[in-house]
């Protein structure tokens, strides 16, 4: 059966893939974890505000957003966010956003709801004196939080932060969705003109196998040291 | 310039303080002595808001604690406190620990906060540890460099919170050193300790608590030789030994 399969496919075509097709989701996926990490951390000190209504308004909005499917969030935002942005601004006929931009914006808030949980449990886990102390030298308790708990709490977490981008940017094959040319995209556009399928999906598989395998152990070979180091 | 009147707090339905009243004067060193849950730590965290109250009044420097309209990061950053588990801050080397309220809060320049951090670490005899981390430091070193941090920012007066209670033994003593120098050149001093030998050598009150009341208050010379009460007898029979 092996004997049937043309693996030549890959050879006429990994310029393409990786060019093309790895790079738009190694981007995506860095940007979507700057942008989530971002908003996540915001939502994770909203999370833990004591104004009940804020707090309950940030809960609110990441078990909803951990509760849906992610397709269902990209199919939603690509065809809501131009009529939204069209609302916002005014403006009689639905906003161009394109596929990216819609992908990003959409990848970035659904992100923001997991690192928000990972930034929560960072912020809990800096011990309560450390702001005692922070607040007992004068700090607001903003300046407390910009100044000793988020860099604590971001170094604590470091190793969850990047196990989440690695499970980021396996779902950033799901804007294939969209017809975007991601990794699994553009092998998707060469296996079909190709009709070599099953040798495409295969090759596929393994480049994300030794990708995020690889940065697996990365990151838990960074934990180990830092669990050393501390 | 420290003057508590009648403070009492509730932890939920539990009253932690009652009726508790002082006054500290200017260069006065009280310490604070008392059995563990007698509200020690909690009173002297109320005198720079980190422990709010509900009843009575705490005036510092003319300032009111309690007060909804007093800002208390302003007020916080004249008083300067150290803590029974230092609270360095991990992620900063020890410079950074003593310059960074001042940049921030006081609105220092860099040089000029590293100058006079730089300074009151070297009186902790600490001046060669400034590149490190507070990780790297025994915890005697640690204690020494959070009274640093905590000098650098000019306080009128400064609190102790247990400074000695989570050191080895061999470490209390550079600790005690360091707050015995401090008392004798004026400081304003509130220190919560059971280290009996530092009260007698540079108290000039000794406070003492029990249930959230203070029973004692009264000149070192009073409390070691004629305590009134059955209580303070019986605490200060337990820990000199």
């Amino acid at each position: 059966m092996l004997g049937d399969f043309d693996f030549d496919v890959i050879q006429r075509s990994w310029v393409y893939l990786f060019t093309t097709g790895m790079a738009f989701t190694i981007k995506l996926t860095l940007l979507a974890m700057v942008g989530g990490i971002f908003f996540g951390t915001i939502l994770a000190i909203l999370r833990l505000s004591r104004i009940r209504v804020v707090s309950v308004a940030a809960a609110t909005y990441v078990n909803l957003i951990r509760s849906i499917p992610l397709v269902l969030v990209i199919f939603w935002f690509y065809f809501l966010v131009p009529y939204v942005g069209a609302w916002l601004i005014g403006a009689q006929q639905p906003i161009k956003v394109g596929a990216f931009m819609s992908s990003l914006i959409t990848f970035t808030l659904f992100e923001a709801a997991y690192y928000c949980e990972i930034m929560r449990a960072g912020i809990q886990s800096v011990p309560r004196g450390q702001v005692a102390a922070a607040e007992a030298l004068g700090m607001t308790s903003t300046q407390a939080m910009m100044n000793v708990v988020l860099p604590q709490a971001f170094r604590n977490m470091v190793p969850v932060l990047l196990t989440q981008t690695i499970i980021l940017f396996q779902d950033v094959s799901l804007v294939y969705v969209l017809s975007i040319p991601d990794f699994v995209g553009a092998a998707t556009k060469v296996a079909q003109r190709d009709g070599r399928i099953v040798e495409m999906y295969l090759f596929v598989a393994v480049v994300y196998f030794l990708m995020s395998y690889g940065l697996s152990l990365l990151v838990k070979r960074q934990a180990r040291r830092m669990s050393v180091a501390a | 310039m420290i003057e508590l009147k009648n403070v009492g707090k509730w932890y939920g339905e539990f009253k932690v303080l009652s009726d508790c009243s002082s006054r500290i004067e200017k260069g006065e060193v009280v310490v604070i002595c008392g059995p563990s849950g007698s509200g020690k730590s909690t009173l002297i965290k109320t005198i720079n808001g980190l422990e709010p109250f509900q009843e009575g009044q705490i005036v510092v420097d003319g300032i009111s604690v309690g007060d909804r309209a007093t800002n208390l990061p302003k007020l916080r950053s004249r008083i300067g406190m150290v803590f029974q588990n230092f609270e360095l801050f991990p992620h900063m080397s020890v410079e950074r620990n003593i310059c960074i309220a001042q940049e921030k809060v006081l609105k220092r320049r860099p040089d000029e906060a590293r100058e006079r951090g730089l300074k009151y670490l070297e009186r902790v005899g600490l001046i060669a540890h400034k590149d490190k981390f507070p990780g790297q430091l025994s915890g005697g070193q640690q204690q020494r460099v959070a009274i640093a941090r905590a000098l650098s920012m000019d306080p009128v007066a400064m609190l102790f919170d247990e400074p000695t209670s989570a050191l080895d033994p061999e470490m209390i003593n550079e600790v005690l050193d360091v707050m015995v120098d401090l008392a004798q050149e004026g400081m304003t001093m509130v220190v919560v300790t059971h280290e009996m030998g530092f009260a007698q050598k540079v108290a000039d009150r000794v406070i003492f608590m029990d249930k959230g009341c203070i029973i004692e208050d009264c000149t070192k010379a009073e409390f070691f030789t004629t305590q009134r009460s059955e209580r303070a007898q019986s605490f200060l029979s337990k820990i000199i030994r």
